[in-house]
Protein backbone atom coordinates (compact mmCIF):
# COMPACT_ATOMS: atom_id res chain seq x y z
CA UNK A 1 0.00 0.00 0.00
CA UNK A 2 1.89 3.02 -1.14
CA UNK A 3 1.14 6.53 -0.04
CA UNK A 4 1.77 8.07 -3.45
CA UNK A 5 -0.76 5.78 -5.13
CA UNK A 6 -3.22 6.55 -2.37
CA UNK A 7 -2.85 10.33 -2.82
CA UNK A 8 -3.20 10.10 -6.61
CA UNK A 9 -6.33 7.94 -6.36
CA UNK A 10 -7.86 10.19 -3.70
CA UNK A 11 -7.33 13.36 -5.75
CA UNK A 12 -8.66 11.68 -8.91
CA UNK A 13 -11.74 10.33 -7.18
CA UNK A 14 -12.68 13.54 -5.39
CA UNK A 15 -12.03 15.71 -8.46
CA UNK A 16 -14.16 13.42 -10.64
CA UNK A 17 -16.92 13.42 -8.02
CA UNK A 18 -16.91 17.22 -7.82
CA UNK A 19 -16.98 17.43 -11.62
CA UNK A 20 -19.91 14.98 -11.75
CA UNK A 21 -21.82 17.07 -9.22
CA UNK A 22 -21.18 20.52 -10.65
CA UNK A 23 -20.58 20.33 -14.42
CA UNK A 24 -23.29 22.00 -16.49
CA UNK A 25 -23.26 19.55 -19.39
CA UNK A 26 -25.02 16.36 -18.41
CA UNK A 27 -22.92 14.11 -20.66
CA UNK A 28 -19.65 15.40 -19.18
CA UNK A 29 -21.06 14.82 -15.70
CA UNK A 30 -22.01 11.23 -16.58
CA UNK A 31 -18.49 10.53 -17.88
CA UNK A 32 -16.91 12.04 -14.74
CA UNK A 33 -19.24 9.78 -12.78
CA UNK A 34 -17.66 6.77 -14.54
CA UNK A 35 -14.16 8.09 -13.76
CA UNK A 36 -15.14 8.45 -10.11
CA UNK A 37 -16.11 4.77 -10.01
CA UNK A 38 -12.71 3.81 -11.47
CA UNK A 39 -11.18 5.70 -8.54
CA UNK A 40 -13.36 3.95 -5.96
CA UNK A 41 -12.53 0.57 -7.49
CA UNK A 42 -8.85 1.48 -7.22
CA UNK A 43 -9.42 2.12 -3.51
CA UNK A 44 -10.96 -1.34 -3.21
CA UNK A 45 -7.93 -2.89 -4.92
CA UNK A 46 -5.65 -0.94 -2.58
CA UNK A 47 -7.58 -2.25 0.42
CA UNK A 48 -7.32 -5.87 -0.74
CA UNK A 49 -10.92 -6.45 -1.85
CA UNK A 50 -10.14 -7.20 -5.50
CA UNK A 51 -13.39 -9.02 -6.21
CA UNK A 52 -15.53 -6.13 -5.01
CA UNK A 53 -13.44 -3.72 -7.09
CA UNK A 54 -14.00 -5.81 -10.21
CA UNK A 55 -17.72 -6.15 -9.51
CA UNK A 56 -17.90 -2.39 -9.03
CA UNK A 57 -16.24 -1.77 -12.41
CA UNK A 58 -18.52 -4.29 -14.18
CA UNK A 59 -21.74 -3.08 -12.61
CA UNK A 60 -21.20 0.65 -12.45
CA UNK A 61 -19.11 1.41 -15.53
CA UNK A 62 -20.43 -1.43 -17.64
CA UNK A 63 -24.09 -1.06 -16.75
CA UNK A 64 -25.09 1.98 -14.69
CA UNK A 65 -22.98 4.57 -16.52
CA UNK A 66 -24.15 3.25 -19.90
CA UNK A 67 -27.75 3.31 -18.65
CA UNK A 68 -27.35 6.93 -17.55
CA UNK A 69 -25.89 7.90 -20.94
CA UNK A 70 -28.83 6.17 -22.67
CA UNK A 71 -31.31 8.04 -20.49
CA UNK A 72 -29.58 11.33 -21.22
CA UNK A 73 -29.85 10.68 -24.95
CA UNK A 74 -33.49 9.57 -24.69
CA UNK A 75 -34.50 12.69 -22.76
CA UNK A 76 -32.39 14.93 -24.91
CA UNK A 77 -34.91 17.67 -25.70
CA UNK A 78 -34.48 19.63 -22.54
CA UNK A 79 -30.86 18.82 -21.77
CA UNK A 80 -29.28 22.21 -21.34
CA UNK A 81 -32.55 23.91 -20.50
CA UNK A 82 -32.57 22.73 -16.91
CA UNK A 83 -29.99 24.97 -15.34
CA UNK A 84 -31.23 25.68 -11.88
CA UNK A 85 -28.83 25.35 -8.97
CA UNK A 86 -29.89 25.76 -5.37
CA UNK A 87 -27.22 27.13 -3.09
CA UNK A 88 -28.97 25.76 -0.03
CA UNK A 89 -27.61 22.33 -0.93
CA UNK A 90 -24.03 23.61 -0.69
CA UNK A 91 -24.62 24.82 2.86
CA UNK A 92 -26.23 21.53 3.91
CA UNK A 93 -23.43 19.48 2.31
CA UNK A 94 -20.69 21.54 4.00
CA UNK A 95 -22.48 21.30 7.35
CA UNK A 96 -22.82 17.51 7.05
CA UNK A 97 -19.15 17.21 6.03
CA UNK A 98 -18.04 19.33 8.98
CA UNK A 99 -20.13 17.20 11.34
CA UNK A 100 -18.70 13.94 9.97
CA UNK A 101 -15.10 15.18 10.09
CA UNK A 102 -15.63 16.40 13.64
CA UNK A 103 -16.96 12.97 14.65
CA UNK A 104 -14.07 11.15 12.93
CA UNK A 105 -11.44 13.43 14.49
CA UNK A 106 -12.98 13.06 17.93
CA UNK A 107 -12.94 9.24 17.84
CA UNK A 108 -9.76 8.12 19.57
CA UNK A 109 -9.95 4.36 19.07
CA UNK A 110 -9.55 4.18 15.27
CA UNK A 111 -6.71 1.81 14.31
CA UNK A 112 -3.74 3.47 12.65
CA UNK A 113 -2.16 0.66 10.64
CA UNK A 114 -3.95 -2.05 8.69
CA UNK A 115 -3.31 -5.49 10.23
CA UNK A 116 -1.80 -8.35 8.28
CA UNK A 117 -4.60 -10.06 6.47
CA UNK A 118 -5.01 -13.21 4.45
CA UNK A 119 -6.40 -12.22 1.06
CA UNK A 120 -10.05 -12.98 0.52
CA UNK A 121 -10.39 -15.32 -2.42
CA UNK A 122 -13.30 -15.66 -4.82
CA UNK A 123 -13.66 -19.23 -3.61
CA UNK A 124 -14.22 -18.04 -0.05
CA UNK A 125 -16.78 -15.46 -1.22
CA UNK A 126 -18.58 -18.15 -3.19
CA UNK A 127 -18.65 -20.52 -0.24
CA UNK A 128 -20.02 -17.80 2.03
CA UNK A 129 -22.67 -16.84 -0.54
CA UNK A 130 -23.84 -20.44 -0.65
CA UNK A 131 -23.80 -21.04 3.13
CA UNK A 132 -24.09 -18.08 5.50
CA UNK A 133 -25.53 -15.61 2.99
CA UNK A 134 -27.85 -17.84 1.01
CA UNK A 135 -31.05 -16.09 2.14
CA UNK A 136 -29.78 -12.59 1.37
CA UNK A 137 -28.64 -13.94 -2.00
CA UNK A 138 -32.14 -15.27 -2.77
CA UNK A 139 -33.69 -12.00 -1.65
CA UNK A 140 -31.37 -10.05 -3.96
CA UNK A 141 -32.38 -12.37 -6.78
CA UNK A 142 -36.07 -11.65 -6.16
CA UNK A 143 -35.31 -7.93 -5.86
CA UNK A 144 -33.43 -7.87 -9.18
CA UNK A 145 -36.29 -9.72 -10.91
CA UNK A 146 -38.81 -7.28 -9.45
CA UNK A 147 -36.66 -4.31 -10.50
CA UNK A 148 -36.36 -5.72 -14.03
CA UNK A 149 -40.14 -6.17 -14.36
CA UNK A 150 -40.81 -2.82 -12.70
CA UNK A 151 -38.47 -0.96 -15.03
CA UNK A 152 -40.10 -2.60 -18.06
CA UNK A 153 -43.62 -1.76 -16.84
CA UNK A 154 -42.62 1.83 -16.14
CA UNK A 155 -41.27 2.53 -19.61
CA UNK A 156 -43.89 0.53 -21.53
CA UNK A 157 -46.16 2.56 -23.80
CA UNK A 158 -49.74 2.69 -22.60
CA UNK A 159 -51.67 0.97 -25.40
CA UNK A 160 -55.13 0.94 -23.84
CA UNK A 161 -56.27 4.37 -24.94
CA UNK B 1 -2.57 5.54 5.49
CA UNK B 2 -4.96 5.23 8.41
CA UNK B 3 -8.59 4.35 8.81
CA UNK B 4 -9.55 7.95 9.51
CA UNK B 5 -8.23 9.19 6.15
CA UNK B 6 -10.44 6.63 4.39
CA UNK B 7 -13.38 7.73 6.51
CA UNK B 8 -12.72 11.37 5.62
CA UNK B 9 -12.53 10.59 1.88
CA UNK B 10 -15.73 8.62 2.16
CA UNK B 11 -17.39 11.49 4.04
CA UNK B 12 -16.27 13.90 1.32
CA UNK B 13 -17.73 11.64 -1.39
CA UNK B 14 -20.97 11.37 0.56
CA UNK B 15 -21.24 15.15 0.89
CA UNK B 16 -20.51 15.71 -2.81
CA UNK B 17 -23.31 13.24 -3.56
CA UNK B 18 -25.57 15.08 -1.15
CA UNK B 19 -24.68 18.35 -2.88
CA UNK B 20 -25.60 16.88 -6.26
CA UNK B 21 -28.86 15.42 -4.95
CA UNK B 22 -29.96 18.61 -3.20
CA UNK B 23 -28.74 21.34 -5.53
CA UNK B 24 -29.25 20.15 -9.08
CA UNK B 25 -32.69 20.41 -10.61
CA UNK B 26 -32.22 17.74 -13.26
CA UNK B 27 -33.59 14.32 -12.25
CA UNK B 28 -30.59 12.41 -13.62
CA UNK B 29 -28.22 14.48 -11.50
CA UNK B 30 -30.20 13.55 -8.42
CA UNK B 31 -29.78 9.86 -9.30
CA UNK B 32 -26.04 10.40 -9.85
CA UNK B 33 -25.85 11.98 -6.39
CA UNK B 34 -27.65 9.04 -4.78
CA UNK B 35 -25.33 6.55 -6.49
CA UNK B 36 -22.36 8.55 -5.23
CA UNK B 37 -23.63 8.38 -1.65
CA UNK B 38 -24.10 4.60 -1.95
CA UNK B 39 -20.55 4.23 -3.28
CA UNK B 40 -19.23 6.23 -0.31
CA UNK B 41 -21.01 3.84 2.04
CA UNK B 42 -19.43 0.86 0.21
CA UNK B 43 -15.99 2.41 0.63
CA UNK B 44 -16.68 2.65 4.37
CA UNK B 45 -17.71 -1.02 4.57
CA UNK B 46 -14.51 -2.16 2.84
CA UNK B 47 -12.28 0.15 4.91
CA UNK B 48 -13.80 -1.04 8.20
CA UNK B 49 -13.38 -4.66 7.10
CA UNK B 50 -9.73 -4.07 6.17
CA UNK B 51 -8.85 -2.37 9.46
CA UNK B 52 -10.78 -4.75 11.70
CA UNK B 53 -8.81 -6.89 14.17
CA UNK B 54 -7.90 -10.22 12.56
CA UNK B 55 -9.10 -12.88 11.98
CA UNK B 56 -12.35 -11.25 11.00
CA UNK B 57 -15.31 -12.59 9.09
CA UNK B 58 -15.46 -10.90 5.67
CA UNK B 59 -18.82 -9.34 6.49
CA UNK B 60 -17.83 -5.95 5.05
CA UNK B 61 -17.04 -7.51 1.67
CA UNK B 62 -20.32 -9.40 1.56
CA UNK B 63 -22.36 -6.34 2.54
CA UNK B 64 -20.58 -4.32 -0.15
CA UNK B 65 -21.42 -6.93 -2.81
CA UNK B 66 -25.11 -6.96 -1.82
CA UNK B 67 -25.15 -3.17 -1.69
CA UNK B 68 -23.76 -2.95 -5.24
CA UNK B 69 -26.53 -5.30 -6.46
CA UNK B 70 -29.22 -3.21 -4.76
CA UNK B 71 -27.72 0.02 -6.11
CA UNK B 72 -27.88 -1.41 -9.64
CA UNK B 73 -31.56 -2.30 -9.20
CA UNK B 74 -32.25 1.17 -7.82
CA UNK B 75 -30.49 2.84 -10.77
CA UNK B 76 -32.48 0.79 -13.29
CA UNK B 77 -35.85 1.64 -11.71
CA UNK B 78 -34.86 5.27 -11.16
CA UNK B 79 -33.83 5.80 -14.78
CA UNK B 80 -37.02 4.07 -15.98
CA UNK B 81 -38.96 6.54 -13.82
CA UNK B 82 -37.02 9.45 -15.35
CA UNK B 83 -38.00 8.25 -18.83
CA UNK B 84 -41.66 7.75 -17.82
CA UNK B 85 -41.81 11.22 -16.24
CA UNK B 86 -40.17 12.75 -19.28
CA UNK B 87 -42.71 11.12 -21.56
CA UNK B 88 -45.56 12.46 -19.45
CA UNK B 89 -44.39 15.99 -18.64
CA UNK B 90 -41.87 16.56 -21.47
CA UNK B 91 -39.43 17.71 -18.80
CA UNK B 92 -36.84 16.30 -16.43
CA UNK B 93 -36.74 19.36 -14.20
CA UNK B 94 -37.90 18.25 -10.78
CA UNK B 95 -39.19 21.75 -9.99
CA UNK B 96 -41.86 21.37 -12.68
CA UNK B 97 -43.21 18.10 -11.26
CA UNK B 98 -45.55 19.85 -8.83
CA UNK B 99 -48.98 18.58 -9.80
CA UNK B 100 -49.61 17.20 -6.31
CA UNK B 101 -48.53 20.43 -4.65
CA UNK B 102 -51.21 21.85 -2.35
Amino acid sequence: MSTVAFAVIAILTLAAALAAATLQKLMHAALSFAVMFVGISAFFFLLGAEFVGLVQIFVYIGAVAVLIVFTILLTRDDVGKVRGFQWGGVIVAIAVFAGLVWAIAKTKSLPLTPPEIEPITVQRIGELLMTNYVWPLQCVGVLLTAALIGALVLVMEDKRE
Amino acid sequence: MTLSIFLIISAALFCIGLLAALSRRHAIFILIGIEMMLAAANLNFIAFWRFAPQPAQPTGVMVAIFSIAIAAAEAAVGLAMVIAVYRHFRSTNVDQLNRLKG
